[in-house]
């Protein structure tokens, strides 16, 4: 990096650095003897990823701070998760292989790293607050307030008024401080590169890599990890080594002040994977446990529902296809194909079914839900059907309680840390003053809660709901039979309900407004609702997601009789 | 209802006051002080365009949940309140002036004391000069604490003085209280404003130092200058201290005119009935019994003994000398649709006559006059009455009877 010396053999100044940290000359491939200093590992978490090559001088800067640039940052921060990951459960590789190699293509492609030519205008560093007298004349050159309008730090609409007012107050001479070397430049419009490093990226990179791997874990179970704190996102900050200082824009960048949407993280992940260029990723088969059949044979324990149903989701899946190595395997870039959401294409999968069997309007399926009851009260042999009322109390039961826990864990989210962050070292006292006061106000009100105990992060696990066939109080459902809600004909079984009906007859058009449905609880009948509302529990989703999904399949299942009939009923016989 | 699994900073705080307030709507402290240590970090985030800061939020119910949880203490207040005077300039003073107040509730006079004392010297650029106001009632309240003191000087000294001894250091502090009392308390009653406390204080001390000039200055200013609103309190505190002073007539009623246009229901309206009738001038007379009527016309009266006999009396005494029945017919022209049903039913007669026999002989005689002998009030009381053999009873039928004419003319 600093190492200005001609190469002994072909004269060139062009080095790269070997993994063992030694200097090679990149245009001839000889190695020097020299190493890098010491220092220069600090922020290496992994031999096997190289730092950023160009300039880094480690050199302490007043106040025992050193220079870094923020996708070091941003590196940390994707180790930290990938050791967290790998502490869940999720293989090596996918800190070792996948995620680094994504990051490094990241750097590669923004030109940050791994390239020969260090992009002049991403390198240009801002003269650091207490120095420099004039601004440089570039003429895009963002004034101070410009920046913080510019922010776009998730969920953190407001900006920091008090931040604004400091720094206008900042003559026009001194510029606006980060702790970073590049942090400032984060918000100039005219960066050329898209795909920003943002906080809620890193989770993009983290389930790209999972997907590449295939490892049992869907978004939304990533995304709940992430808001119960097994995952760092909130404050990982804190895990930055002393060095590195961290204050100004830098708190734009790092702060996480909103929990991962499910849509964003998605979408982003969708752009990083056709940004990265990569190539179609590893086949979800019907091995795998994104496939819509494991994810349904999962959601069905998970929703007390009996084991019987799966044999129909099955069929669903089958029917339309959506089983298929194509259909489920990720291809970036491909803009024809619409993308796969595993979790919530097998919870709609999974509705659908319920509404074919049960028809779910608010009659049918307690009809048959005191068939069924007849039939257990007087034959206990053969084992119970199933019961849609015995099932809702318990499902409704079990959901207000967690539903009600959730809501009380939201209103208690605690967003800071320890670490204090400023904005500019005027600020400290003040708010390291204000800090004082909060401690000190915690700690006296936290004694009148009268010894409640800190709430104890849970346990990660996969599953939130479960039910045991050991239990006597006949709570678990998954044994129980379909017989009653099924007939033989031909040999075959199908479902006795006769009828169905669309959740709508016409899909929107998604480009246009955004959306393929549009769920209006008022519009669709209560037990409709309630398996929504579970599911859309079950995953931290909008119901309305998976609403649209449900319509999906639906018009696909029924694809001929809707191309069919140029006149709709909203009741279709199947 | 749709769930939301979305969430921010912002949001996660608004849920969280949801829930403390609920706690405290439902008097569950513990659960609201809980509550209360998750928003607490709202204090380091902005929220200057918020209509109410998180710092005017935790102060207000941080207060309440001290002011009602079982394990809060003096100690506890105490504690909070330095945290609250530390996070703004702005509130300080609010924050110091409801301290003292909550000392004073409990009784701890002399930290009350202290409080205001060292809030008087707290300077702060040019908030200090924005918190004028506030500081001038935090001085104002401590020239109240000073008027206490001195009262309770004043009352060792009149114990030593009946003793025989002669306490000069007592003496010495009294007016070392008085002197600095005056001083803080002839500042706020000069603002305009609501200083009943205050001005009755102020009054006390400058009477006891004979200073009546003054006295009847202060109180004129603050019963008569419009800048401060309207105060009914204000004309009583005249009155009673002209009152005191052995003031004319003249200027007693033309207070309590006031008063009377102001409240005619208040209480002094008994007394200033009585001065009028005794009045040897008409129009006088006149307005007393104007003043009565109105007096009864509120429902806090109605069962008023001492007002009815006033009006009895009144009206007995016009009936006799049988001029000014205009009087009586006037005041009644307004009051003969509705006063039968609001005093004179059935079953007024009947509950007056069982549980207050005096009050019912007072209206009946009203009655009587008013509506005539055969009116159901009268005829039950009097029948009631002569039947229990009371003597007055007896006679109020005889004077009634002789004077039933007269409600014709009323009437008519």
């Amino acid at each position: 990096r600093d190492f200005n010396e001609r190469c002994a053999q072909c004269s060139e100044v062009n080095w790269g650095l070997t993994d063992g940290g030694g200097f090679y000359c990149r245009s001839c491939h000889n190695v020097t003897e020299r190493t890098t200093e010491a220092a220069s590992t600090d922020f290496v978490c992994n031999s096997r990823i190289q730092t950023v090559s160009k300039g880094l001088t480690k050199q302490e800067k007043a106040g025992g701070g050193c220079e870094w640039y923020v996708c070091e940052g941003f590196q940390l921060i994707l180790k930290k998760q990938a050791e967290a990951l790998e502490a869940l459960g999720v293989c090596p590789q996918m800190k070792d292989e996948v995620l680094c190699n994504f990051w490094r293509r990241y750097l590669q492609k923004t030109k940050q790293a791994y390239c020969n030519t260090s992009a002049g205008e991403t390198v240009k560093t801002l003269s650091v607050c207490d120095s420099s007298t004039d601004v440089d004349s570039e003429p895009e050159r963002p004034s101070p307030l410009q920046l913080l309008s510019l922010s776009e730090s998730e969920g953190d609409l407001q900006t920091d008024s008090s931040f604004a007012s400091s720094i206008s107050k900042v003559s026009e001479s001194t510029s606006v401080c980060s702790g970073s070397v590049d942090g400032s430049l984060y918000f100039m419009k005219n960066r050329k590169e898209k795909l920003r490093m943002t906080m809620p990226m890193t989770l993009s990179f983290c389930y790209m890599a999972l997907l590449w791997l295939r490892e049992p874990m869907t978004l939304s179970d990533l995304l709940r990890y992430v808001v119960e704190g097994h995952i760092p996102y909130l404050n990982v900050f804190q895990h930055f080594p002393e060095k590195m200082k961290l204050y100004g824009l830098d708190l734009k960048i790092f702060r996480v002040e909103s929990w991962p949407v499910y849509e964003e993280i998605y979408n982003k992940m969708l752009e990083l994977a056709a940004f990265l260029d990569l190539p179609r990723f590893p086949d979800i088969t019907d091995s795998c446990f994104l496939h819509p059949d494991m994810l349904c044979m999962k959601y069905l324990m998970e929703a007390n529902l009996p084991d019987e149903l799966h044999d129909w989701t099955c069929r669903v899946v089958k029917k339309i296809r959506i089983g298929e190595v194509d259909f489920l395997t990720l291809v970036p870039g491909n803009k024809s194909t619409r993308n796969v959401k595993y979790d919530v294409l097998a919870a709609a999968v999974i509705v659908v079914v319920l509404k074919l069997l049960f028809l779910l309007d608010d009659h049918y399926e307690w009809l048959l839900s005191d068939i069924a009851e007849g039939r257990n009260k007087n034959n206990k042999e053969g084992g119970l059907y199933f019961e849609f009322k015995k099932w809702y109390k318990v499902i409704k039961c079990s959901l207000d309680v967690k539903q009600k826990k959730l809501d009380e864990e939201r209103a208690k989210y605690l967003w800071r840390c320890e670490k204090v962050l400023f904005y500019s070292d005027k600020k400290k006292p003040k708010v390291l003053k204000r800090r004082q006061t909060v401690v000190n106000l915690q700690n006296q009100f936290g004694k009148l809660s009268g010894s409640v105990l800190p709430a104890e992060k849970p346990n990660p696990s996969s599953f939130q709901l479960r039910w045991s066939e050991e239990n006597t109080d006949g709570s678990c459902f998954h044994g129980h039979s379909l017989k009653g809600v099924l007939q033989e004909k031909r040999g075959l079984l199908t479902a006795k309900n006769p009828e169905y009906w669309l959740c709508t007859v016409k899909l929107c058009n998604e480009k246009k407004c955004g959306h393929l449905a549009h769920y209006r609880e008022v519009d669709f009948p209560q037990s409709y609702h309630f398996i929504i509302r579970l599911f859309s529990f079950l995953l931290r989703i909008q119901p309305s997601y998976i609403h649209d999904e449900v319509c999906v399949i639906e018009h696909k299942l029924f694809n001929k009789k809707l191309c069919k009939k140029p006149r709709y009923n909203t009741g279709l016989r199947k | 209802s749709s769930h939301e699994y979305k969430l921010n900073f912002k949001k996660s705080k608004e849920m969280c006051l949801s829930y403390i307030q609920d706690a405290m709507l439902q008097k569950q402290w513990k659960k609201a002080a809980e509550f209360l240590t998750f928003y607490i970090e709202s204090l380091e985030k902005d929220f200057s365009t918020e209509y109410m800061s998180p710092s005017e939020m935790i102060w207000r119910i941080g207060t309440e949940i001290l002011c009602h949880h079982s394990h809060s203490s003096m100690r506890e207040f105490n504690f909070f309140t330095e945290q609250m005077k530390s996070l703004g300039v702005k509130r300080y003073l609010k924050v110091c002036l409801e301290h003292t107040f909550h000392l004073l509730c409990n009784g701890l006079i002399d930290e009350a004391y202290q409080n205001l004392s060292l809030s008087e010297s707290w300077r702060f650029g040019e908030q200090t000069i924005i918190h004028d106001k506030e500081m001038k009632l935090i001085k104002a309240y401590r020239g109240l604490l000073d008027y206490y003191n001195w009262s309770k000087q004043k009352n060792i000294l009149l114990e030593h003085g009946q003793d025989g001894f002669e306490d000069l250091s007592v003496e010495q502090e009294m007016h070392g209280c008085f002197r600095k009392a005056a001083l803080n308390l002839r500042e706020i009653i000069t603002v305009p404003g609501v200083w009943d406390l205050f001005v009755k204080c102020y009054v006390d001390l400058l009477e006891f130092y004979g200073d009546h000039n003054e006295a009847r200055q202060v109180l004129n200013e603050y019963a008569y200058n419009s800048k401060f609103p309207a105060n009914p309190n204000a004309h009583v505190y005249l009155y009673q201290f002209l009152k005191r002073h052995g003031e004319s007539k003249k200027s007693l009623i033309s207070v309590l005119k006031i008063l009377h246009d102001v409240v005619p229901s208040h209480e002094l309206m008994i007394d200033f009935n009585i001065m009028l009738q005794k009045s040897k001038k008409r129009k006088r007379r006149r307005l007393g019994l104007e003043v009565i009527f109105a007096v009864l016309d509120y429902a806090g009266w109605k069962e008023n003994v001492k007002a009815w006999s006033c009006l009895a009396r009144q009206v007995k005494q016009i009936v006799i000398s049988e001029k000014h029945l205009d009087w009586i017919k006037q005041e009644w022209n307004s009051r003969k649709d509705w006063w039968p049903a609001f005093h004179f039913s059935r079953y007024s007669a009947k509950r007056n006559w069982q549980e207050n026999e005096s009050l019912s002989y007072e209206k009946a005689l009203v009655a009587g006059i008013l509506l005539g002998k055969d009116c159901k009030y009268f005829r039950y009381v009097s029948h009631q009455g002569c039947k229990a053999q009371v003597k007055r009873f007896r006679r109020l039928k005889k004077f009634v009877n002789k004077h039933n004419p007269v409600y014709l003319r009323i009437s008519g």
